[in-house]
């Protein structure tokens, strides 16, 4: 094992790495994974000067803990949160040098969901067609980081300008997801489309990386039927038999067989990453582009 | 033929049978090879073909209804032969499902060349068809919480490969040691849609 790697101290509720995920296999029922806040993601790479394919921690609620094993730049990002390096507070949103061997800890986030973890070089473990994604639907991938466990760095570029200091959005306070209807708005009921276009949600407690689940009025279908399977794309807000939609994230399965009623713009998915569960939600029809 | 939009930059394209759904299929690889379809993801299934990564979705939608499918090409792919115990432990509700003898469901499935309809459920799994509609099966009232790689099962109209562990409810016929998923194996699936299929029965694999 070379110097360039770093051990996990304190893992976290789930913190797992993540790129731009392996989209172009759905076809063989591989999921596309990848950072569900890749805005922020793909900041916490500027800050650090890596390229926006380099492999980034995603943790979940309560941040986790690492040591490197040689000096290194880090940036920490997403979900706002306390970081400190041997117990002492660091910049979040900025780069930050880490002596080897000190402890570099990601706290709980003050608010949102998931805070991204850049390391200059990438985070180096195998990739698995194409991606270093932790993909939890399917299994491809490193499997989400564990206490002690050690994982390698790339080598740093030099040649990518990174940035200093950069806005980032705040974690949504109300979630308001765009949607275009269909292409299965025809399975429920025009009672129906128009609850789920004007009621309140909130965001469930069972949301993960595979969909983010919702408490609300049930829709009820028009057609009772069985939908044969069919592709699914992200953004997809699937409605299963307790009427509850779902959107699909980053790890949802490629086929499905319950009907979509929308689809969420793709712009408004990293926000839906940082709701909290009990954040409210509004779907809001809008025309295609 | 109707091309449904989903979202901004997709289109479900949705026939009336498994036949034509190949054939299209078929026909949007096609185009793609020959440079006439740029998109990120052909993602065929049972009735519909989903098309994901378009620029222009409505122009795409507008030509595809206008145009004719021609049927599927003649299958020109080699077949891949798959041993399998037929020793699962749902053979026997098959067979009774079936009304033949327990013996029969082996000589009966193994008698049929498949054909992988579509993908999905896990990375590598197939949808195979080929049986008569007579011998459709319902999933298993209780999934079981574990099944283990390389089981054979029937659900519906389709048989289906575990490629790795994990709950099912498919009914079980009979085990394969053949590696369905290997990622580092070029290509990684062992079945991909269109792919030819045949079980070989063996009395101990």
């Amino acid at each position: 094992m070379t110097d360039s790697a770093f051990a996990v101290v304190r893992a976290g509720a789930l913190t797992t790495v993540q790129d731009l995920g392996r989209p172009g296999h759905a076809h063989l029922g591989v999921p596309r994974s990848g950072a569900l806040d890749g805005p922020a993601a793909a900041l916490v790479n500027r800050l650090v000067g890596n390229l926006p394919e380099a492999a980034v921690l995603e943790t979940t609620l309560n941040g986790c803990a690492v040591r490197p094993r040689s000096t290194i730049l880090v940036a920490v990002g997403g979900a706002p949160c306390p970081v400190t390096v041997d117990g002492r507070p660091v910049a979040w949103g900025a780069p930050v040098h880490v002596p080897a061997g000190a402890l570099l800890d990601i706290g709980t986030a003050v608010s949102g969901v998931r805070s991204y973890v850049a390391f200059a070089g990438g985070v180096g473990v195998e990739p698995v067609l194409g991606s270093r994604s932790t993909d939890l639907l399917s299994g491809l991938g490193p499997a989400p980081l564990t206490n002690g466990a050690i994982l390698p760095l790339g080598s740093p570029m030099s040649l990518h300008a990174r940035v200093d200091v950069a806005p980032q959005p705040r974690p949504p306070v109300e979630l308001v997801l765009r949607v275009t209807l269909g292409p299965r708005d025809d399975w429920f009921t025009p009672e129906a489309v128009r609850t789920f276009t004007s009621r309140a949600y909130r965001v469930s407690s069972a949301s993960n990386r595979i969909g983010l689940r919702t408490e609300g009025p049930a829709l009820e279908r028009a057609l009772t039927g069985e939908l044969p399977s069919e592709g699914m794309v992200l953004g997809a807000v699937q409605v299963p038999p307790d009427g509850r939609p779902v959107v699909f994230l980053a790890d949802h399965p490629t086929t499905g067989g319950y009907p979509v009623i929308a689809v969420v713009r793709p712009s408004d998915l990293p926000a839906a990453a940082q709701a909290v569960p009990g954040t409210p939600v509004r779907f809001v029809a809008v025309r295609r582009r | 033929m109707r091309a449904l939009p989903v979202g901004d930059s997709a289109l479900l394209v949705e026939v009336a049978s498994g036949e034509e759904a190949q054939a299209v299929h078929a026909e949007l690889l096609r185009r793609r090879a020959e440079g006439l379809l740029s998109v990120r993801e052909i993602v065929p299934a049972a009735r519909t073909v989903l098309l994901d990564g378009l620029t222009d979705p409505a122009r795409l939608a507008s030509e595809l209804t206008a145009a004719d499918v021609p049927p599927a090409p003649p299958r020109a792919r080699e077949v891949i032969e798959l041993p399998v115990r037929y020793d699962g432990p749902d053979l026997a509700d098959v067979a009774a499902l079936w009304n033949v003898p327990e013996r029969e469901v082996a000589r009966i499935h193994a008698a049929i060349e498949f054909r992988v309809a579509f993908c999905g459920f896990a990375p590598g799994f197939g949808y195979l068809i080929g049986l008569p509609a007579r011998y459709d099966v319902p999933r298993r009232a209780t999934p079981r919480t574990a099944v283990h790689a390389g089981a054979v099962g029937l659900a519906g109209p389709y048989t289906g490969v575990y490629p790795r562990a994990s709950p099912g409810g498919w009914q079980l016929i009979g085990t394969t040691t053949a590696v369905l998923w290997d990622h580092t194996r070029e290509p990684a699936a062992l079945l991909s849609p269109g792919t030819r299929v045949r079980f070989v029965p063996v009395a101990d694999v």
